[in-house]
């Protein structure tokens, strides 16, 4: 038995030490912690310690991880690039509540952590949008904003009568509650390496598997019973809420710093499907808008040379300190 | 007290009176905790009468780092129904506004709701105001969470958002009058419900007495 159970582990291990290594790939030059509130965040960085600092920022249910072939990108532009694991997100702390305004918060916990002069955000989807809004609560702590394929777009109405929609609402409501019976108890399911990769692939269907199974090394844990994600089974993809995406393009035109927005146009299912039509007119003067025609909603890994040139082009005429 | 587990929070679930039947939970107001002893009010009740602690108040548990919204409220308050059953909901101010999400939501095990004056029954207007980031010192002894506080008094109500509970308690709950309004206080969005069908504005007594008589789900 001894003898069989070896060749499987080497099997394994093999795996492991193939998905690891990522081309262009390159973990943290640092890692600290930032604990404001009682709530520990993982907070990494790559580049040179003296560099000036720009924060960047990533999308729900990513982590700082899923930057490692674009941060050190734009570290060797000459920036200092500093992210974190947002709650309940990588290796950051499981908090009892998740809201829009404690993730804005947490980010201006880790701008403080950094630096107290103005700074350049760049966000990603979830985090192109919380960057939006730290730079209209906080003006002046924002040298300019990019925000990556996290600009809002109307949702449409459902083509169905009221009460057919009164239903739709009731269901994702039970449906929620009733996960929110079970949260406690909830845990991650364990499974190989191949296939935590490949569950990913069905949310990001345009990333490659070698791409997905080296997110599964940084981003999951090894457990005896194979690999969990380490994000909190308590957050839940979907959901509802008072707010509304006008809401957010109201609040466009008047930041007061220079904007680059980037727009992935290929529909997927993590994307928002914002088209270059939608928010063109909420735009604050000045911004500018680049759509991609081919790429999808994760365009700083599918395409991380394009997009880091991008953002360093702007980022020097826009706001080199 | 009960405890009642609602995901990393442990929250306190008063006994005012037991009894047998169908149970009158009370929902208190934004910073306020459970009453300490039978509301006069509620003595007619045929049932037992209890009293839920919303995380951060009370006796149940005061989260690290804020992050508050009313609808983790309503699961606050559903969690409690998914260990008493079937209930009556009676709340002051956001427990008010959380009674009426938990009718539409949950409109069978909801019967009635009464939803009276109270501190955080207005919540933060119809639309959000500004961006403001509040500087919170969290008081780590003594409850309420001052995250709680700041946060659930910005809580954006569109009034739209509240009808649609409203309406859901209305067409799924199978009751006449889901929704008893007994609050003076009009914010837009409790404006908008008492709009909606099977939305009464009556007086806590006269409430009580008609959601008494509503018979076993």
């Amino acid at each position: 038995m001894h003898e069989a159970a070896r060749p499987q582990r080497d099997e394994a291990q093999g795996e492991l030490e193939q998905a690891a290594a990522f081309p262009g790939a390159v973990r943290p030059a640092r890692r600290r912690t930032v604990d404001r509130y009682g709530v520990r965040l993982a907070v990494y960085e790559w580049g040179d310690a003296g560099a000036p600092p720009l924060l960047l920022a990533h999308g729900g249910f990513d982590f700082a991880g899923t930057f490692d072939v674009f941060a050190p990108l734009l570290a060797a532009g000459g920036w200092r690039v500093v992210t974190w694991d947002q709650r309940g997100h990588g290796d950051s702390a499981h908090t009892a509540l998740y809201s829009w305004e404690a993730d804005t918060r947490d980010a201006l916990s880790v701008l403080d952590s950094t630096t107290r002069e103005p700074a350049p955000l760049v966000g990603h989807s979830k985090g192109g949008s919380l960057f939006t809004h730290l730079t209209e609560a906080c003006p002046h702590r924002v040298a300019c904003l990019v925000n990556l394929d996290g600009l809002p777009s109307r949702r449409p109405s459902p083509d169905v009568s009221d009460h057919e929609r009164t239903k739709l609402l009731a269901a994702d409501i039970t449906g929620w509650l009733d996960h929110r019976r079970r949260v406690s108890s909830l845990e991650r399911k364990a499974a190989a390496l191949a296939d935590l990769a490949a569950r990913r692939g069905r949310m990001n269907p345009r990333l490659t598997p070698e791409w997905l199974r080296y997110l599964v090394t940084i981003g999951a844990r090894h457990d005896a019973d194979g690999w969990r994600w380490k994000i909190d089974p308590a957050l839940r993809f979907g959901g509802f809420g008072p707010w509304r995406p006008d809401w957010y393009l109201e609040r466009l035109p008047g930041l007061a710093v220079p904007m680059l927005g980037v727009l992935g146009l290929v529909p997927e299912v993590m994307g928002w499907g914002t088209t270059a039509d939608s928010v063109r007119a909420f735009l604050p003067p000045g911004a500018e808008l680049v759509e991609l025609a081919d790429t999808g909603h994760f365009l700083h890994i599918e395409k991380p040379r394009e997009i880091a040139d991008l953002v360093l082009r702007f980022l020097a005429s826009a706001c080199r300190p | 007290m009960q405890t009642v587990i609602h995901g990393k929070v442990r929250l306190a679930l008063h006994e005012l009176r037991g009894g047998l039947g169908r149970a009158l939970l009370l929902l208190h107001g934004l910073g306020e905790r459970s009453p300490s002893a039978l509301p006069p009010e509620t003595s007619a009740w045929p049932g037992p009468v209890l009293a839920l602690d919303f995380t951060g108040h009370g006796q149940s548990t005061v989260p690290a780092g804020g992050g508050y919204t009313a609808e983790i409220l309503m699961a606050d308050a559903d969690a409690a129904l998914a260990q008493l059953g079937a209930a009556t909901l009676m709340g002051r101010g956001i427990g008010a506004y959380v009674a009426l999400l938990l009718a539409g939501a949950r409109p069978l095990a909801v019967r009635g709701a009464i939803l009276r004056d109270g501190a955080g029954l207005a919540g933060g207007g119809p639309r959000p105001g500004g961006s403001h980031i509040p500087a919170i010192e969290p008081d780590p002894v003594v409850p309420p969470d001052p995250f709680a506080v700041a946060e659930l008094s910005r809580d954006i109500r569109p009034p739209d958002y509240a009808s649609s509970f409203a309406r859901q308690a209305a067409q799924l709950s199978g009751l006449d009058h889901p929704i008893t309004v007994c609050a003076i206080g009009r914010p837009d969005w409790l404006r908008a419900v008492i709009e909606e069908p099977g939305v009464e504005i009556s007086d806590p007594h006269s409430a009580l007495r008609a959601y008494a008589k509503i018979e076993a789900a």
